[in-house]
């Protein structure tokens, strides 16, 4: 009750806060089993994505995250696992858990949308940083899945890294159109062809 | 008549227009054939609409009174502001020059309207905003296109804060004979250059043929201009009784704010088509975003107030 709650007043203050005013560019909010896969600046980005979408769809979306940062506190660990109910993967290369593309397939199998970051980390500078192998490997165990790009605008300007008081400008997220993995891509095919795609929603940079 | 009726009057008289704008644009729709596609008509009754929020809001801000409007037009500025540097592009050198804009320059304008202290209000950005932001950009030393980025900023806190603060500052003057009217002077402002961008609008959609520049406004004809501006310079001067201006006075303050209104939007709609954008933002349905609705208020209201303040103080 109380993480309901919660989740719903970080919602509309996300809203209150950013704005956040989607744009349906490539697709329409449908119940289809998708992974919204974004650029990362800031700790809000998957806030606003989650903000972003209609109620009934956020209810079973998730957020992916790295378990490092989320659980070193108690508070945050309440937040990540009771409000948002996230998939926390282990981004460690040497790590001895569970494989976090099968946790991640397992959430889509249970019915779940994802939210995921393929640039691994919060960006501090401008563009996209390289994508991680992660979201291929997904799209390969997981082949109906469609992948959907979001570009988030300004989110990293309303509390870049580092920052505490908050910037009230306007986010704007758009959503492009799904992406499948096509047949005989390779690996660096297809995150080339994720990348670029994600990178064709920015606004001309200037 | 007493300053109370007289708002009363303008404003019943507003609604009034508003009705027969909305029955005109319900008949268009109606006799549009059903099922075609009437983008113009539809975006016509979402402008109408729009209109008569815009026209309740004020309406509830001059009820309240002075604090009511400086309250509403520091509202304006905010969300006008955000909208700009929204647009806008500053880099994270520039985090905490935008917090001194949104959470002190911009509150404390206002501030200076309410308690009087012309002086300062006068001042406060256009000397010690533009002294303090790059040095508090310096201080988060990075020197890339630094001065692109300062100006920008600087801009954006004199059109959204500074120019359109003139418009609640128009309580502030002290008018002999005109005591306790002044919100009349900012109904006047209003109505006159609002007016002339609806009668620009109107006046370009039915006889509109050449275009101004559509390097930088596609929809802006020679035609709408010229019938627009006059057609609310008539408006201006047949308004004179809520001014101190006799009728040929009233009539040549209104084409001055309507020529400098109309070039208000025609600067900020080139900043819009270097940004790529059609609209400042979607917060007004119709219309776009706050700032496409005030850009001509805030190059008209300065001017308007150095006028009032020149000749009539």
């Amino acid at each position: 009750m109380i993480e309901k709650l919660f989740g719903l007043v970080l919602c509309n203050f996300a809203k209150l806060l950013t704005g956040v005013h989607p744009l349906w560019q490539g697709c329409k909010p449908e119940a289809k089993l998708r992974v919204y896969f974004a650029n990362h600046r800031s700790h809000g980005d998957f806030v606003v994505i989650w903000a972003a979408l209609p109620a009934e769809l956020r209810r079973q979306t998730r957020p992916v995250a790295g378990a490092d940062y989320w659980l070193d506190s108690r508070f945050k660990s309440w937040l990540i696992n009771e409000v948002f109910h996230a998939v926390l993967v282990d981004r460690r290369p040497d790590r001895d858990g569970p494989d976090p593309v099968e946790q991640m397939a397992g959430a889509l199998r249970a019915g779940n949308s994802l939210i995921l970051f393929p640039e691994g980390t919060r960006n501090t500078g401008e563009s996209l940083l390289p994508f991680k192998s992660g979201i291929f490997h997904l799209a390969q165990a997981m082949p109906p899945v469609e992948l959907v790009p979001v570009w988030i605008e300004n989110l990293g300007r309303v509390m870049p890294k580092g920052a505490t008081v908050p910037v009230p400008l306007l986010c704007t997220l758009t959503f492009g159109a799904p992406l499948t993995l096509t047949a005989g891509e390779t690996k660096a095919e297809f995150l080339d062809r994720a990348r670029n795609a994600l990178l064709d929603l920015a606004p001309p940079a200037n | 008549m007493s300053p109370d009726y007289t708002l009363f009057d303008v404003f019943a008289a507003v609604f009034a227009a508003l009705a027969v704008a909305s029955g005109v644009a319900a008949v268009l729709k109606w006799r549009l054939a059903p099922g075609a596609s009437g983008a113009v008509i539809d975006n016509l009754n979402a402008r109408i609409n729009a209109w008569w929020w815009m026209v309740g809001v004020l309406a509830v801000a001059f009820w309240i009174g002075e604090g009511g409007i400086i309250v509403l037009f520091g509202l304006i500025s905010f969300q006008a502001l955000r909208e700009y540097i929204s647009l806008t592009h500053t880099r994270r050198g520039d985090h905490h020059a935008l917090i001194w804009c949104f959470f002190f320059f911009l509150p404390a304008q206002y501030v200076l309207i309410a308690t009087h202290w012309y002086g300062l209000f006068s001042i406060l950005i256009p000397v010690y905003a533009f002294l303090l932001l790059p040095v508090s950009a310096t201080l988060c030393s990075d020197a890339e296109r630094f001065l692109e980025r300062a100006a920008k900023v600087q801009w954006g806190l004199m059109i959204c804060v500074y120019c359109i603060s003139h418009v609640p500052a128009l309580l502030t003057l002290e008018i002999p004979g005109f005591e306790g009217r002044n919100a009349q002077l900012i109904i006047f402002l209003v109505l006159t250059v609002q007016s002339s961008d609806v009668f620009q609008y109107v006046w370009g959609k039915l006889f509109g043929k050449r275009k101004l520049a559509p390097a930088i406004s596609p929809s802006k004809t020679l035609e709408g201009l010229v019938g627009g501006v006059l057609t609310s310079t008539v408006l201006g001067a047949a308004l004179y009784w809520l001014t101190p201006f006799n009728v040929w006075q009233a009539a040549l303050v209104a084409l001055t704010i309507n020529i400098v209104g109309f070039f208000g939007g025609f600067v900020l709609s080139a900043i819009k088509r270097d940004r790529g954008v059609k609209d400042w933002g979607t917060l007004i349905e119709g219309h776009g975003g706050m700032l496409d609705r005030v850009d001509s208020i805030s190059f008209s209201a300065p001017i308007f107030f150095h006028i009032v303040r020149y000749w009539w103080v």
